[in-house]
């Protein structure tokens, strides 16, 4: 092989506010024209390890650094963020902070602008950069006006006008739909060939990139590379499961059926993967062994949606005849594009804005002169970024906020918070700062804020966004608690696994619509369904394929049933 | 720390956003009719006590420009000018506040408050109205009654809002000084 | 809401769009200096003439800045009442003789050179309204940045304006759903509570919005240095610059030269304010 374009040898770095180095002796090669990828849970060093090579460390978040790093020939440490720029070019996870421009041709030529270059120039480089991504016909919008996935090429032809050799990609699923993430990742693949580039993508979401071609998957975990090898040599191994990472569903699925996984049967794609007669009677007869279906007394309604219509404009209409039922004690999705207005179905429900028809009944009562105050005391809504919400220093402080406007004596207010910070297991922290928590327990300071009003429904947006699969689990084992405890949860979500292991029922928006209202499963099965919705179909329906299951959504059904019971047990993944 | 100048540069661009937020679409009713509290201020003076001066008067001059121009008039520079004063007395006591360390007990509330209160009080009682009175000859008695009115008001609202804005503020830093992983 | 909503930029073909951003920028601040400077009614007249044809020229019509005439001539009729009430006799002070047309009440007279004092302040006012407007309505606001460093201000500054302009829809969508989220437990600002509550209340809703933006800033100034901004020290060059026209060599002479008339009749009279009463 030729030289390698990045080099770590015996690399550490410490950050100057900590007292123990995040990373520990890497030592790494990447060749030119791979395409890598690093994973590991949340604080393993990954996203440290990235800003070591674009330079943001130590130049930007100042620390020590031994050992050497050489990118593209230059010494990393000690060459400054602005050299590194013309080898490396970063695509950063949050979609707006990094569209600097007005608009997308003005964000495109932001690097050239820095550089100088004339601007006849700039214009040819831009235009050819933004036909490369796509993005051609949008050169004068606005970022308001372009989706999550068309920011995200637009970034990447920010980075790309610099002629760099190294594109770097920061968590690029993150904040996207799950068609878009999709075609995020097939766009990676083309941009990779066309431009002959290296390719390091950071992600925890395995299952996802691995859509696309990857040679090698380095695992991170406390500051240490622990493996570095073929994504088929290490889908092979438990290393993933270990360290908190989640294995693409159809490969859990193949060894909970008891199917050895072997390199050989390449496993690290659901098309590629290569099954004997022997392993696909296995799967069926796993599948075989479910326990009967059994059916659920259907219980009363809680909230009824009727003929629900709102537009923020007279022209255009964001929801349109929109009626549903959830009933008491359910836990239910909702999904389907941005702007398909899922969000403002939640703002309708809890009385945010004001709908131009239809009506809301909450156990048969119509809320629809109720004022956002009283709607709050039956009604919680939890926003998706905690640091939104959070409004107090003290966990108590910021739990007590709702509660403390109610009339109640200050005794009444006590016992009624310290109630939901047991419940919400946070009574051991009620005295500690909300600064001192981890994002999951941010997001349990905020749902307790809700919960001590009493809701007997709590509206959820995103409740998982971005998060490892560790704190995915946290988060989402403590909502079913919740939710077994009576409180009738409904989430907003791009997460087609937390929708599938979590919500028997699935609400299915696009443009406007409910489009389906169906099981979770099913939704996922239903590839018509998926293409309307913006959503992407769950490997498993592929393997219950492959295995001539029928109907694919019993297989589903079988594998989130089971992998319930394993996980419960402390399984491979923990709890 | 940080390449510095690009933070500012950054700081000042979205501390005019937000003070062209709260200016120009919150109003707050003050219990006198037809005047509002100008949230904007409290936001201003807290930048300005971690960002320093310059930034603290670009923030005021073009934050105010803009709610002007959104107005659809040519800016009233005499206040445009008395609020980038505004940012600029706040943001010379920013090394004595020190933000950023994370300490922000009484000694800093009091010089805090005192820096808002110069500033805010020069700027409207005297800078305005001189300006008014230059700029559009303006009748002396209107001029120094509304600035003494907006003196009040502003101080107010920096004293009492900023104070307690950077309090909270500083407690949500002090605690992340210790990184250590348990 | 568009940054180009914010300052509702009204894009078509006109002679005064074509007019690069730096072009009306110099001239909307020389026009301004020129009318703030002069009191005197007929080099007011002369301006109001050509900044009403500028108007014309755009071809914007008036129906499209309603909401803004609507806003400066109630901003215009208080503006008046208070100087009234605060004193009638500021037009006597300036020129120096007292006609009394109608006596109210009290010291309240309404004399000639208080209308005619008002008349030269609405003036002003109108004087200086269409070129505001088209400042604001015919600039691409994409153009401001480029246009301040053209006529000298640091590109840094430059900058931070663009960045205020690209992040108030973001911010004030932010403000939106955490001011919901708090009044949905009991954060009220309005007149339902005390004033210290209020301020006291406003502290719930602009802490989470200040976390997130000082977090924004964090961010925005990564991806800044990622893609190399400050790399020269003094110059960059600007995607949507447009090189100077004869038109913009043209108005910005007339710009100047608007400035020069109001100067040398001020110098001229020995005064701002022309005087018909003596």
């Amino acid at each position: 092989m030729s030289e390698p374009i990045i080099s770590f040898k015996n690399f550490s770095f410490q950050y100057r506010a900590q007292k123990k180095p995040t990373l520990h002796d890497i030592n790494l090669d990447i060749y030119p024209g791979e395409r890598v990828l690093i994973v590991g849970p949340s604080g393993s060093g990954k996203s440290t390890l990235a800003s070591c090579i674009n330079g943001l460390i130590p130049f930007g978040y100042p620390g020590k650094c031994e050992g050497s790093l050489t990118v593209d020939g230059v010494d990393a440490p000690h060459a400054g963020i602005f050299e590194l720029s013309r080898h490396v070019g970063t695509v950063l996870q949050d979609p707006d902070g990094q569209f600097i421009g007005l608009t997308v041709a003005e964000d495109i030529a932001f690097a050239l602008e820095n550089d100088c270059t004339p601007q006849k120039e700039m214009h040819v480089i831009t235009a050819r950069v933004a036909e490369m991504v796509g993005v051609e016909n949008h050169l004068d919008y606005a970022p308001h006006e372009l989706s999550g996935g068309q920011k995200q090429r637009v970034s990447l032809a920010g980075v790309m006008v610099d002629n760099v050799k190294i594109l770097l990609f920061d968590e690029p699923l993150a904040n996207l739909d799950p068609a878009t993430g999709k075609q995020a990742i097939e766009l990676i693949d083309e941009i990779q060939q066309k431009s002959d580039t290296t390719v390091l993508i950071i992600e925890h979401r395995l299952e996802d990139v691995l859509w696309r071609r990857v040679d090698r998957i380095v695992l991170v975990n406390e500051g240490r590379i622990l493996a570095d090898m073929r994504p088929d040599e290490l889908l092979s191994g438990k290393l993933l499961a270990e360290n908190g990472i989640r294995e693409p569903l159809y490969v859990t699925a193949l060894r909970y059926a008891g199917v050895a996984i072997t390199p050989e049967k390449r496993p690290s794609h659901v098309d590629s993967l290569a099954l004997e007669e022997k392993d696909v009677q296995r799967v069926r007869e796993w599948y075989s062994q479910r326990a009967p279906e059994t059916d659920k007394p259907d219980k009363p309604p809680l909230l009824e949606v009727e003929n629900l219509c709102f537009g923020y404009t007279k022209e255009r209409r964001t929801l349109e005849n929109v009626s549903f039922a959830i009933r008491k004690g359910e836990m239910v999705s909702i999904v389907g594009r941005n702007g398909a207005g899922k969000s403002t179905l939640s703002k309708l429900i809890c009385g945010f804005e004001t709908p131009d028809s239809g009506t809301l009944r909450l156990e048969g009562r119509d809320i629809g002169g109720d004022s956002i105050r009283e709607r709050a005391s039956r009604i919680g809504y939890v926003m998706q970024n905690p640091n939104q919400m959070i409004s107090k220093t003290m966990i108590f402080d910021e739990v007590a906020l709702g509660v403390s406007r109610m009339g109640l004596s200050q005794e009444e207010v006590t016992a009624r918070v310290e109630d939901t910070l047991r419940v919400c297991g946070l009574y051991p922290f009620r005295n500690w700062p909300i600064s001192a928590l981890s994002f999951g327990q941010k997001k349990r300071v905020t749902i307790a804020s809700v919960l001590v009003m009493g809701p007997e429904l709590i509206i959820l947006d995103e409740p998982t966004a971005g998060q490892d699969f560790k704190r995915y689990t946290e988060i989402m084992e403590f909502l079913r608690e919740l939710n077994a405890k009576g409180v009738t949860v409904l989430m907003i979500t791009h997460d087609m696994h937390l929708m599938l292991e979590y919500t028997p029922r699935a609400l299915v928006f696009s443009e406007g619509r409910l489009i389906a209202d169906q099981s979770a499963a099913s939704v996922l099965c239903d590839p018509e369904l998926i293409a309307r919705a913006a959503l992407k179909e769950t490997s498993l329906f592929t393997l219950a394929n492959r295995c001539g299951i029928a109907p694919p959504e019993r297989f589903v059904e079988r594998f989130i049933e089971y992998d319930r019971e394993v996980r419960s047990h402390g399984g491979p993944y923990g709890a | 720390m940080k390449n510095s100048s690009i933070k500012t540069v950054v700081a000042i661009g979205i501390g005019a956003a937000l003070f062209f937020v709260l200016g120009r679409f919150v109003a707050i009713p003050s219990g006198i009719p037809n005047t509002n509290i100008s949230l904007q201020y409290a936001i201003l003076g807290m930048l300005a006590a971690l960002y320093g001066p310059v930034a603290g008067g670009l923030n005021g001059f073009i934050g105010h420009t803009l709610i002007d121009l959104s107005w659809g008039g040519s800016p009233w520079w005499s206040w445009v000018i008395a609020s980038a004063f505004v940012g600029v007395v706040v943001g010379l006591f920013a090394k004595k506040l020190n933000v950023s360390e994370g300490t922000f007990g009484k000694k800093e509330i009091i010089t805090f408050a005192i820096a808002n209160v110069v500033a805010n009080v020069i700027a409207w009682i005297g800078i305005a109205p001189a300006l008014d009175v230059l700029i559009y000859a303006e009748p002396y008695s209107k001029v120094i009654a509304q600035g003494a009115m907006a003196a009040v008001a502003n101080s107010l609202t920096a004293v009492i809002v900023g104070a307690l804005l950077l309090v909270a503020y500083t407690k949500t830093i002090a605690k992340q000084g210790s990184l250590d992983k348990e | 809401m568009a940054a180009h909503t914010v300052l509702n930029y009204l894009p078509r073909k006109s002679v005064v769009h074509e007019l690069t951003g730096a072009t009306k920028l110099a001239f909307f601040l020389l026009f301004t200096f020129a009318s703030m400077i002069t009191y005197d009614t007929r080099v007011l007249v002369l301006l109001m003439a050509v900044s009403f044809s500028a108007f014309r020229l755009s071809r914007i019509r008036l129906r499209e800045v309603r909401f803004m005439l609507v806003f400066m001539l109630v901003f215009l009729l208080l503006n008046n009442f208070f100087i009234f009430l605060f004193n009638p006799d500021q037009g006597t002070e300036i020129y120096g003789t007292r006609h009394v047309l109608v006596h109210l009440f009290w010291r309240y007279d309404v004399t000639a050179e208080q209308l005619f004092y008002m008349l030269n302040i609405s003036l002003k006012y109108f004087v200086a309204l269409p070129v505001a407007i088209l400042f604001i309505s015919a600039t691409n606001p994409s153009e401001f940045a480029a246009s301040l460093n053209r006529i000298g201000i640091s590109y840094r500054v430059g900058y931070s304006v663009s960045i205020a302009l690209r992040y108030i829809p973001d911010i004030q969508r932010d403000y939106h759903n955490i001011s919901q989220a708090q009044q949905a437990r009991g954060v009220e600002l309005g007149k339902k509570e005390k004033l210290l509550a209020r301020l006291k209340n406003s502290v719930n809703i602009l802490m989470p919005l200040i976390i997130s933006s000082l977090s924004r800033i964090d961010t925005i100034s990564n991806a800044m240095e990622l893609r190399g901004f400050g790399k020269d020290k003094r110059k960059r060059t600007w995607y949507v610059q447009r090189p100077f026209k004869r038109n913009d060599w043209l108005a910005i002479a007339l710009g100047a030269l608007l400035l020069a008339v109001s100067l040398a009749t001020t110098l001229w009279n020995g005064s701002r304010f022309y005087n018909p009463f003596r």
